[in-house]
């Protein structure tokens, strides 16, 4: 059993988009996407519960995306694959998708794990995307997984309860963070991180054309920043007995009552 | 400008949403919509009533269960035909995996996020709510089709009382799309409307104390006629349902009145609500974040405030 895990590294702390080049600012200090945490975390209680397996990580970013990538391998993750570009920096979706199509189809993957968002970008899509690309079955939102006989089977999280679904294997899964609690990497797990294999990747030696990645392979672009609009008068009470009366009157004024 | 508007629905109705993104659809040009489904006549007409010109209808056992790809096959097969230039979504689970794969079976550019699209030129620009809502950006596409994914409830649908041309339309599915496929569907015991249609929410937070205490909340919703939410932090707790959480993780909701009991207001919860037309927040702590972008705060204790407030609004609506 072969278990990719995607994984992205974000900013830590206040992101901020730079106006320069329209881009995150990815210039400080860089952390593991916290909902990638639940994905290699579900990797390693599938490899955990199968006879056998390796877990291996791919991700696209900057060399300094390595810190991030190696916070999943000392949680346990076998080794590392990162593409790392400069002709891949600023990909959208379309982008993204392909060359990291690219790097999870040299890998041939039984199970391939996304985490239910990125913490930068808010994107909760690439899944589908890669899915398609590599025409592979889909399930996102899963909150339980199994892998059983060939086939994973979980429970997908919607807007009106759940779905139970089922697919055979390889396929793409994106797991929802109500799966499970990410384990804290062990000293053990931190001190042996280093030395588990780390491969970096140029699209050149993945084999991706440069049209593909970055600005070029992308068909979405940043156009302007602007600020949220304001919100109007807020108004502050303390509560003397009387707040309700007042909140009543408030949503009278309103029109809300 | 023509745009195709994916109409999802639910239980024999489509979903508010899609409605939404249909009226602002029609408001740019002409707008054609698609229903996707197994024995969903009917629903086809429903969209002409709020701005589609045109529907195209795939009725199919295969789109019976929700899942995406079948879908994306369905949607790239019309686009491809037809030529369309524009697809917009309304957010949703199944909505956001069918525009993010369709994006790359038409290598199309995708925006997300968007609380708004406008005609500049003879292009669009999305506004784009960035970074947990902090920035709104300026997003565009480089070429077309263009995919657009509009956050929850950005727009009220308009019924303008037309009639749409219905035409059905045939699709023949990849052997990947169809491979995956429903177990079973486990509805959650939901009582009362659900939040993301709802007009008046109100939601409970850990200040509650307690799951016991959420039928102050489940009262006061129902004198006003609304929906119950909750925080993350108590639905991790297990005190209330997924299904109700509000934020970042759980669902972007915009009611008129959102009326937040015991809730701090993290970055977490905020950006799922601070689109809500009246915000009223109660709150022991007179620092809690969500006085800064609140519209009434009050400070006070919600066990003794909320209890009256229903009582007050019975009375009112009573009388």
């Amino acid at each position: 059993m072969k278990i990719a895990v995607c994984v992205k590294q974000v900013p830590e702390g206040t992101k901020r988009i730079d106006p320069a080049t329209m881009r995150l600012d990815r210039s400080g200090e860089g952390a593991l996407n916290p909902y990638d945490a639940n994905a290699v975390e579900e990797a390693l209680r599938v490899r955990e519960s199968s006879a056998e397996g390796e877990v291996v990580l791919v991700s696209l970013g900057p060399a300094s995306a390595l810190d991030a990538i190696r916070k999943a391998l000392a949680m346990g993750a076998d080794r590392s694959v990162l593409v790392s570009d400069d002709a891949a920096a600023g990909s959208d979706l379309v982008a993204t998708s392909y060359v990291l199509a690219a790097a999870l189809e040299r890998e041939g993957a039984d199970l391939i794990l996304f985490g239910q968002q990125a913490a930068d970008s808010d994107g909760a899509v690439l899944w589908a995307a890669v899915a398609d690309r590599l025409r592979l079955p889909l399930i996102s939102q899963l909150a339980d997984l199994a892998v059983e006989g060939g086939s994973v089977r979980g429970k997908r999280q919607t807007e009106f309860g759940y779905d139970v679904i089922e697919a055979p294997l390889p396929a793409v899964v994106a797991v929802s963070d109500a799966i499970n609690e990410p384990r804290y990497p062990s000293l053990k797990g931190i001190m042996s991180a280093k030395k588990k294999p780390q491969e970096t990747l140029t699209l050149a030696e993945l084999g991706v054309d440069p049209s593909h990645a970055g600005e070029a392979g992308s068909r979405t672009t940043v156009l302007a920043l602007g600020a949220p609009p304001p919100r109007g008068e807020s108004r502050t009470i303390e509560d003397d007995g009387g707040a309700a009366g007042e909140i009543v009157a408030y949503l009278e004024e309103k029109r809300l009552l | 400008m023509t745009t195709l508007v994916y109409l999802e629905h639910h239980d024999g109705e489509l979903l508010k949403g899609a409605l939404g993104v249909l009226g602002k659809a029609a408001s740019l040009g002409e707008a054609h919509g698609v229903v996707l489904g197994s024995g969903i006549a009917g629903l086809a007409e429903e969209a002409g009533r709020f701005g589609a010109t045109k529907v195209y209808v795939v009725d199919d056992p295969a789109l019976e269960a929700p899942l995406p790809q079948p879908r994306v096959d369905a949607v790239a097969g019309l686009v491809q035909a037809q030529g369309v230039e524009t697809v917009l979504f309304a957010n949703s689970v199944l909505a956001a995996d069918i525009a993010a794969a369709l994006a790359a079976r038409l290598d199309a550019g995708l925006n997300w996020q968007l609380a708004d699209l406008v005609v500049e030129g003879d292009g669009l620009v999305g506004k784009q709510a960035a970074l947990g809502d902090s920035v709104m950006v300026d997003v565009g596409w480089t070429r077309t089709p263009r995919l657009a994914l509009f956050r929850t409830a950005a727009f009220d649908p308009v019924e303008t009382g037309g009639q749409a041309d219905v035409e059905p339309v045939s699709v023949s599915f990849e052997g990947f799309s169809v491979a995956a496929r429903l177990v079973e569907h486990l509805q959650e015991e939901a009582s009362g409307p659900s939040i993301e249609e709802a007009e008046i929410i109100v939601a409970g937070g850990r200040g509650l104390g307690g799951p016991e205490n959420f039928t102050v909340i489940e009262e006061l919703a129902a004198a006003l006629g609304g929906a119950v939410a909750a925080t993350r932090a108590v639905v991790d707790a297990g005190w209330y349902p997924y299904s109700t959480q509000v934020g970042q993780t759980g669902k972007t909701v915009s009611p008129k009145l959102y009326v937040a009991c015991g809730i701090s207001g993290a970055i977490q919860h905020k950006v799922g609500m601070q689109g809500s037309g009246v915000i009223v927040a109660i709150n022991k702590d007179r620092n809690a974040p969500i006085f800064e972008f609140c519209d009434l705060g009050v400070v006070g204790d919600l066990h003794s405030v909320v209890p009256k407030l229903t009582e007050l609004v019975k009375a009112r609506r009573g009388g």
